[in-house]
């Protein structure tokens, strides 16, 4: 039968069942980033660390999550906890924690660099009024350092979601994977299916991110 | 009169070869205004700094109100004594001029947030800027920004004041409004330290002069001695160079800027 191609959407519950494989990208996402963003606050403060043994070990940490490929880090983790410490981790933790790591490693960076960008008269004019250090902190240095980070959060942000397809090579079961699961059970009804579940999927990645670029840009031409 | 704060002695370097002050020893009473002048890199606002310990002295003594606070751990408590206002009217970009003002009250004092906030804009309004409480900082002028951050110092009530050069960022006609504030605080026996090269400002403002060379007090004295009789030659060099030979118009006259 020679049906429309676009029908494939409207089957049975496909587009539903995208919806869900898409809630599962963005629960992974937002998950890895929330503790990314709580691990890369301490990462970053200790990055700014005096003590060289500390600055060395950071350095390195995040040298290499920047070298390793993500799907190479999922594989460690994965089926590295599972060979070598005998821990079965199903796949969605798995992919948190390679994720976090990661994140964790770059927004650890970013919060470094805004951290220094912070006029060191600041710490002063802080400290002058008998402000405590953790005063300091609190009220004038992490305020300002959020505002300038928001915008390359949110790109850090968006390449994560982007990031959650290669999860489907760890058996979890998100979108993408949805995808190519229904456009497998109707090759030989629909064979046009792949250009509409994927267009579609790209529409989807497409809905969650732009939004988030544009207030990107937003907040970057607001706070420069 | 008491002393408020007894300085002996102090020597402070970064490299243990050089001594960014050397050997100075000073006391200011309640109610005092010191002016402290000298050329660039002489030390004067390291020594302002080490007053407060926003430096850390390598000899000597601080004494605050008869007490030793040259190695008090309580470095909050000694800020909240002595205030202090900066050159470049360091401001909180973040709050608003009330929120700058309310920090410290409320958070180091624990003061309550409506009596913190009618004092806040009482003294706001004493240097005309009631209408600019709820403003950001970056919609100041620098000279509108300078008199908030005193008023941000004068909310603590501190013993001693310091002024660090507070208007050498500003623009020329800002410089006069900013100044205006710290005259009338002398005026109510303030007690101040301040930093300037403003010459006629000094000359007004000061009860007693101190002269810093090389890390060194090099003279000590009233500003009416100071600017007509200074008694040491590198005063006198100092002093002429704020002077300026008339040209082309065949007299002898000095103009003083």
């Amino acid at each position: 039968m020679d049906s429309l191609g676009i029908s494939i959407l409207l089957k049975g519950t496909y587009f539903l069942q995208l919806l869900k494989g898409l809630s599962v990208t963005i629960e992974i996402a937002v998950i890895s980033m929330f503790l990314s963003l709580v691990f890369g606050f301490i990462v970053g403060i200790l990055m700014n660390s005096h003590n060289k043994i500390v600055q060395i070990f950071f350095r390195l940490y995040l040298e290499s999550v920047r070298i390793l490929p993500q799907l190479v880090l999922l594989y460690l983790v994965y089926f590295g906890a599972a060979t070598n410490f005998g821990l079965n981790l199903s796949g969605f933790t798995a992919a948190v924690i390679a994720f976090t790591y990661w994140g964790a490693a770059e927004m650890g960076d970013l919060v470094r660099s805004s951290l220094i960008s912070v006029d060191p008269h600041q710490y002063e004019s802080a400290y002058g009024l008998g402000l405590k250090k953790h005063q300091v902190y609190r009220f004038i240095i992490i305020p300002q350092t959020v505002k300038r980070l928001i915008p390359s959060v949110i790109n850090l942000f968006t390449r994560m979601v982007k990031t959650t397809s290669l999860v489907v090579l760890i058996g979890v079961v998100e979108v993408v994977k949805v995808g190519k699961q229904i456009i497998d059970v109707n090759r030989f009804i629909d064979p046009n299916s792949a250009i509409w579940i994927y267009g579609t999927i790209f529409l989807m990645y497409f809905v969650i991110c732009y939004p988030f670029t544009k207030l990107a840009s937003y907040l970057e031409n607001k706070v420069a | 009169m008491q002393p408020i704060l007894q300085v002996k002695n102090i020597r402070k370097t970064y490299d243990a070869k050089n001594y960014v002050l050397d050997d100075i020893d000073f006391t200011i009473s309640k109610g005092e205004v010191v002016v402290i002048l000298g050329p660039s890199g002489c030390g004067k606002s390291t020594f302002l700094r080490c007053l407060n310990r926003l430096e850390e002295i390598n000899a000597g003594q601080l004494i605050l109100k008869g007490e030793d606070i040259t190695y008090s751990g309580n470095l909050s408590q000694i800020r909240q004594n002595i205030g202090m206002v900066f050159q470049n009217y360091e401001l909180f970009p973040n709050l608003t001029v009330l929120e700058n003002i309310l920090l410290a009250p409320t958070v180091v004092l624990k003061e309550k947030k409506a009596q913190a906030t009618q004092q806040a804009l009482q003294l706001l309004n004493r240097v005309g800027l009631e209408e600019k409480a709820q403003a950001y900082p970056r919609q100041l002028s620098g000279g509108q920004k300078q008199r908030v951050a005193i008023v941000r110092a004068l909310i603590m009530r501190p013993e001693i004041l310091l002024l660090d050069e507070i208007t050498a960022a500003l623009d020329p006609e800002m410089v006069r409004e900013v100044l205006q504030v710290v005259l009338e605080l002398a005026s109510e026996h303030k007690t101040m330290v301040i930093v300037t090269h403003e010459m006629a400002f000094a000359q007004a403002v000061a009860n007693r002069i101190l002269f810093l060379d090389k890390g060194k007090v090099v003279e000590e004295a009233t500003p009416d001695e100071f600017f007509t009789h200074p008694q040491t030659l590198r005063a006198q060099q100092f002093l002429n160079t704020f002077h300026y030979d008339m040209v082309n118009k065949g007299e002898k006259d000095n103009a003083t800027l």
